[in-house]
């Protein structure tokens, strides 16, 4: 055992030592252990699992049995490289987004593709093929990716491109970490003109109304999203608000650079009942309402428009320890609006009350063989685990399989084998990959014993 | 009032504080020479400063120096002033770490732990003490650890090996301040590190990040002793007036 280390502190008193659990985003935990360190090259060696900030909701980055090593990549963060003429980054999988835009803003560049929140690290969107608000224009941000480096069940290192090693390359977009340790990636940063965000908003009355905004704005606008209010009955279903936006010229924009936001944290657990049909109606009505005119234009933070919901630190604290799970599905382009209204119908049916209920547009099918996005819409609900949550999502998942459409595994804890294998065609092929590079699957999460037959 | 760029070499940059540390420091505009056990690793972080600085890696040099090793000591000081053109001061943030089950288990990683922690800190100390003196002074800023405050279970032999370090700090203090060394002995508390990964954290547990800037705060306006967070001044100063027979109950 080497155990130069280069931090000394003290140790403080032995302590009891606690059961230690790990948790997705939506928490529920289950017993495992995180092994943390600045060298990946050495933390994945063995290991069957690695997790980045532990964003992903469901169990994508749980442990499938306690004694296994997940790595936590967290403390790998150094940027290797950065052309500042090209925007071309390369750095450890660990490195946060928010310090990637920390150190690309000032020099007129900014991600790609962003999820809705900056506490992920560059593997851990790499893994989920994370998209954005401009999905339409730019796909995921796998296909900005340009390279990265693996470390394989077998232990081996391996650098993938498009272009060395495709079929590993497309398997580990959106693979959900399933076919080896992201240990580096490479990816081309997109200039931006400004550091602010030009946007527009409009409050929108009903459902119908809301979907034939959202198609007429995709062509006209590169980022498009929306919330719907999924708590209303009779006419308020599907009211909700419209943004839009893109980076703001220069000539717009304040000369100044945006400050970094100081976050507040969500400082205690609220009681489970806390948050239930009155008060997600009540927070629903008061947000909808707070939007007075109908249409609203102007320059906005990046954070305020990419990352509302980064303001409030652990804010998945409002759930309770009943812990709380996302639904995300994608509705093919050819089901139509009455799928959408359809699926919205029965979610209020299923009584999924939810203050956050997102709703977006899908450009084409990007070349992750698991990757969630598909031509079409994509519906977005959190909803607090109850007895009823696997009931509510098997019915919701027979409708989104019967409509042509597919979930998303970040996001997910509930789903069953079954249901996964129906809504996915490309299975087969993913599992080919993962047979070639993983032969025995000694590489598995929890989600991957409960979907794709893993032993734990 | 700018305050003119430092010329600084640092010793354990690559890892926990240490590399927090630099990077704050490289932010600002300081200079930094980089000194560590491994190239291959110096060289991946000299690129992650020279990325964030806005400068190319070459603005980060950086030469192998094992605390393990005391022959590496004074050609990696070389180094740093030859490529630095001087040096203003000189940071280590290394040291080498072990719970106490695993010392006790094992005489000769207790041997090395002490070796590495107290004999060669020190050795590179002097060092680095006679290139700062030699041009009239400068900073000298040494990461101890508040495990040697006191004879303590949990850190009976890192804690000893830190103890001695204090000591050999507070007398180059005592010795050399009228030339015009400062002398700054870092006393980190509990910080959340790769270090202390695995263990429960106290409730004023600190981030390398909160360390980092009172150290750098530390490294401008020098005192000879710094605790952080700060928190733990008090927490060792209440451990200071416990009676023997309290730590020989207590496990803290």
């Amino acid at each position: 055992m080497d155990a130069l280390v280069q931090s000394p502190a003290a140790v403080a008193g032995s302590g009891k030592q606690k059961q230690s659990t790990l948790s997705g985003w939506g928490r529920l935990p289950v017993p495992g252990r995180e092994l943390v360190g600045e060298d990946l090259e050495a933390a994945t060696r063995g290991a069957v699992l690695s997790r980045g900030l532990g964003r992903s909701y469901g169990d994508s980055s749980l442990p499938a049995a306690p004694a296994h090593k997940v790595v936590c990549t967290r403390l790998a963060d150094r940027v290797l490289a950065f052309d500042a003429a090209s925007g071309l980054l390369r750095a450890e999988a660990g490195l946060s987004l928010a310090a990637m835009i920390r150190l690309s803003m000032p020099r007129g560049f900014f991600t790609p593709v962003t999820p809705g929140t900056k506490f992920v690290t560059l593997g851990g969107m790499v893994a989920s093929d994370v998209h954005g608000k401009n999905h339409h224009r730019e796909g995921c941000f796998g296909a900005h990716v340009t390279a990265l480096k693996l470390r394989l069940a077998s232990d081996e290192l391996v650098e993938c491109s498009p272009t060395r090693e495709p079929e590993l390359y497309w398997a580990t977009v959106g693979g959900m970490g399933l076919t080896g340790h992201i240990l580096e990636v490479e990816a081309r940063l997109h200039a931006i003109p400004s550091s602010w965000i030009w946007a527009e908003s409009s409050r929108v009355g009903s459902l119908d109304e809301y979907l034939s905004a959202l198609a007429e704005s995709a062509p006209r606008w590169p980022m498009t999203v929306g919330w719907i209010d999924c708590v209303g009955r009779g006419k308020h279903v599907g009211r909700g608000i419209l943004t839009c936006g893109r980076w703001a010229e220069p000539g717009e924009a304040p000369a100044a650079a945006p400050r970094e936001p100081r976050a507040k944290n969500f400082p205690v657990d609220l009681p489970s009942w806390a948050l239930n049909d009155f008060t997600a109606g009540a927070f629903n009505t008061l947000y909808y309402w707070k939007h007075l005119r109908r249409r609203r234009e102007g320059i906005v933070h990046p954070d305020a428009f990419f990352y509302p919901l980064d303001a409030i630190l652990h804010w998945n604290r409002a759930y309770g320890s009943r812990g709380f799970t996302q639904y995300q599905c994608v509705l093919p382009r050819r089901a139509g609006a009455p799928a959408v209204r359809e699926f919205m119908e029965l979610l209020t049916r299923l009584g999924g009350a939810s203050p956050v209920c997102v709703i977006k547009d899908c450009g084409p099918q990007g070349q992750g063989l698991l990757s969630f996005p598909l031509e079409g819409t994509s519906i977005a609900v959190d909803m607090a685990c109850t007895s009823e949550t696997q009931r509510t999502v098997d019915r919701l998942n027979e409708m989104v399989i019967a409509a042509g459409g597919r979930i998303y595994l970040t996001k997910d804890r509930f789903t069953r084998a079954e249901h996964f294998r129906a809504m996915e065609p490309r299975l087969p092929r993913f599992e080919a990959a993962r047979a070639t590079y993983d032969p025995t699957r000694r590489l598995k999460s929890a989600q991957s014993v409960r979907l794709l037959g893993d032993t734990p | 009032m700018t305050k003119a760029a430092l010329k600084a070499a640092i010793l354990g940059a690559t890892k926990g504080m240490g590399r927090e540390l630099a990077r704050q420091m490289a932010a600002r505009g300081d200079r930094l020479f980089l000194l560590g056990r491994d190239a291959g690793d110096l060289a991946r972080s000299a690129a992650d400063l020279g990325a964030r600085a806005g400068k190319d890696a070459a603005g980060f040099g950086h030469a192998v120096c094992d605390l393990e090793r005391p022959d590496s000591f004074a050609p990696a000081l070389d180094a740093a002033e030859a490529a630095l053109g001087g040096l203003d001061a000189v940071v280590v943030t290394a040291g080498m770490f072990a719970s106490q089950a695993e010392l006790e288990a094992d005489v000769e990683l207790a041997r090395r732990v002490a070796t590495v922690n107290y004999a060669n800190t020190l050795a590179f100390c002097e060092h680095a003490r006679r290139r700062l003196l030699a041009r009239g002074g400068g900073r000298l800023v040494v990461f101890s650890s508040v495990a040697g405050e006191r004879g303590r279970k949990p850190v009976v032999i890192y804690g000893s090996s830190k103890a001695g370090l204090s000591a050999y700090l507070e007398g180059l203090d005592h010795k050399f301040h009228a030339q015009g060394l400062r002398v700054v002995c870092v006393k980190p508390g509990f910080v959340k590190t790769s270090m202390t990964a695995g263990l429960p954290a106290p409730p004023f547990a600190g981030e390398p990040e909160q360390v980092a800037r009172q150290v750098l705060a530390r490294i401008d306006r020098p005192r000879p002793v710094v605790y952080t967070p700060r928190m733990w001044a008090l927490v060792m100063w209440i451990i200071r007036l416990l009676p023997r027979f309290v730590m020989r109950r207590i496990n803290f």
